[in-house]
């Protein structure tokens, strides 16, 4: 009685859309930029997402991963990705060449809460890959700049030639809408114009804030959130105003494989972004 | 709800009846133990068992199958898996079993693969009873109202047919002069001696309602170390819970082509790799803390969902686990009755 069931009654959540590879170079030495078209154009333009949001990423025989969208959906019709070379899947998207075949799924996830966020002012705390969910958020806050009210952008990386976006970050200093502030934990090559230290150092150089009617976003390495946080609820921001977005082994991004299960949760249903309320209310967060 | 009867007699030349329109699976002997089994021969189907090995969700959800067939031209869903099935002998538990996973499967995004497969396959429940490791009474999962299209209460000399779906009574008119509608007084009362015997014949019992409240309590006790000590971490609670549904996924490629298949098998949160992510970090590198969200899981998550544990009171942890780690001796230690066998053997393996 096989192959009676080929017409089915549900969409199949699981199936990719094949989507294909428009550019891609490295940003640092192990971190390559990809930019991605859906290949059917009607869903390329009207695919829609939040900031903070995932897609699952698949390569032919290799299998697939959860990867933040680094794009912002006020740019429509390309996703962007920042992908560094960890896995089976990342080294098989690293071997690919501009205008391969991938599959893709999503988005995923609950995002940032952009309505709760406007009208508010945003500080955004980047530690090295951290940027890769952040910076939709923030070319999203850039896009729509009369919605909030002050932006600001800390960024820490290691040393210069693992800063990602570097170019783009140091024209956002030009700026004068954007409060930017960028850092290395050490410079070795003598040429860094900007601060040195870890990004908690770039705390004393923000202008005074307004806790109540502040929102801060932080990514980073999961050493950095313990220093971060504690500078930032030092502010007085209330804890469920200072949100962080988090990384877990997916199979499935839609709740159903188990992998990304945290305490009674799942971080591709209920994350990746969780607020520093939660992580205080739940086990085993960060 | 139509209930008729049928004759003792009846029930086998019924399902070979039936198994003409499906693949009849039922339990089959297999060493001392009992097996869900395609069965052609009804000689061997066993009316008297109690828990399969492995639960019933094999059969919706295989080990391991195809989820899409990968070619260069891209992914061509694969529901091979799907096929007409009628699963017969599922005791009520397993059927509770099927109703959570019905829910988890249902639930944000609906699971096409498991969904198919439980569309296509016909419960026909049959009544149980309790051995020392049932506890089904505990999780108010002994009686069944929902979830089957037939259900057989076995009363020795004849079967109580509970007919709970359109298609349970499509059955019933394959051969209908196999069954009786009327039911007698006697008929009745039969039905609740057996009913009082049955719930009297569960010999122990546990407090689920007071067991979310101490998994909070108790998140950071010793109890959890000493667990996680004596855990093998060998995924056997998993393998066996009917409510377990977590799997994995990866491409296979065949040797030498292109082609390949999307598998997707069963994994067990239990196991070493489970919260892995790439790059080698891991949420969850100790036994004790994959202990806990396994327990948090059953005796806790899912009754602050749906109001009930994810467990069953089938007893399969309690036969399978090979150092007695189960939801007995995890749920009595947690309420403090530490005389348990479990704790028992364990202080006297530390004091020795």
């Amino acid at each position: 009685m096989n192959g009676e069931n080929k017409h089915l009654t549900h969409d199949n959540p699981f199936l990719p859309e094949p989507a294909r590879i428009v550019r891609t170079y490295y940003l640092t030495e192990d971190v390559k930029f990809f930019q991605v078209r859906i290949v059917d154009m009607e869903k390329a333009l009207s695919f829609n997402y939040s900031p903070g949001q995932f897609g699952m990423i698949s390569v032919l025989g290799a299998g697939d991963a959860p990867f933040s969208i680094s794009s912002t959906p006020s740019r429509p019709g390309l996703l962007e990705f920042c992908i560094g070379k960890a896995g089976t899947v990342t080294n098989a998207l690293f071997r690919m060449k501009e205008n391969s075949l991938i599959g893709f799924r999503g988005p995923y996830g609950n995002g940032f809460p952009i309505e709760k966020m406007k009208d508010k002012d945003i500080i955004i705390i980047v530690g090295g890959l951290g940027a890769a969910p952040l910076r939709s958020v923030l070319l999203y806050c850039l896009d729509n700049r009369d919605q909030f009210r002050r932006v600001s952008l800390l960024h820490g990386a290691k040393k210069p030639a693992e800063m990602i976006f570097r170019e783009e970050f140091f024209a956002l200093k030009q700026r004068e809408d954007l409060e930017c502030h960028l850092s290395v934990d050490k410079d070795d090559t003598g040429k860094w114009t900007e601060n040195i230290g870890v990004v908690t150092t770039l705390f004393s150089l923000l202008e005074k804030i307004d806790p109540v009617n502040t929102y801060a976003l932080v990514c980073g390495p999961p050493v950095m959130y313990k220093f971060v946080i504690k500078e930032l609820v030092n502010l007085n921001i209330p804890k469920d105003q200072i949100l962080m977005t988090l990384e877990r082994r997916m199979k499935c991004g839609i709740g159903k494989c188990g992998h990304c299960a945290i305490d009674y949760i799942y971080t591709c249903l209920d994350g990746p972004v969780f607020t520093y309320w939660d992580v205080i209310h739940m086990r085993e967060l960060i | 709800m139509r209930v008729i009867k049928l004759k003792k007699d009846n029930l086998f030349p019924f399902l070979e009846v039936i198994s003409e329109k499906a693949d009849l699976w039922a339990p089959v002997k297999k060493g001392d133990k009992h097996v869900f089994k395609v069965v052609d021969d009804f000689s061997k189907v066993e009316l008297n068992t109690t828990r399969t090995i492995l639960p019933p969700r094999k059969i919706f959800l295989p080990q391991t199958f195809s989820m899409f067939n990968i070619s260069e031209k891209g992914y061509e869903e694969d529901f091979s898996h799907v096929t007409k099935k009628i699963l017969f002998g599922i005791h009520p538990c397993d059927i509770h079993g099927l109703l959570t996973l019905d829910n988890f499967f249902k639930q944000d995004y609906l699971d096409p693969y498991y969904l198919e497969a439980r569309k296509n396959t016909l419960i026909l429940g049959l009544s149980c009873w309790p051995d020392e490791y049932c506890f089904a009474k505990s999780t108010n999962t002994h009686i069944i109202e929902e979830g089957f299209d037939l259900f057989f209460t076995d009363l020795k000399d004849f079967f109580l047919v509970w007919i709970g779906s359109s298609k349970g009574d499509d059955l019933i008119r394959l051969k209908p002069e196999f069954f009786d509608e009327n039911l007698t007084d006697k008929d009745i009362q039969t039905y609740i001696d057996w009913q009082t015997a049955r719930d009297n014949a569960y010999k122990w019992s546990i407090n689920f309602t007071a067991l979310p409240d101490l998994m909070e309590l108790k998140y950071r006790d010793p109890l959890w170390e000493k667990l996680g000590d004596a855990c093998l971490a060998c995924g056997s609670c998993t393998n066996v819970c009917p409510t377990c549904n977590c799997y994995n996924i990866m491409d296979k490629q065949f040797l030498g082509g292109k082609d390949g298949k999307m598998i997707r098998y069963w994994d067990a949160c239990t196991l070493e790799e489970y919260s892995e992510v790439a790059g080698g970090e891991n949420f969850r590198k100790k036994r004790a803390d994959r202990l806990k969200l396994w327990y948090t899981h059953k005796l806790q998550a899912y009754i602050s969902k749906y109001g009930k544990p994810s467990c069953v009171g089938c007893g399969r942890c309690i036969v399978t686990c090979p150092v007695d780690i189960n939801v007995r001796t995890v749920g009595k230690a947690l309420l403090g009755e530490k005389e348990d066998a479990f704790w028992l053997r364990f202080n006297k393996e530390v004091t020795k």
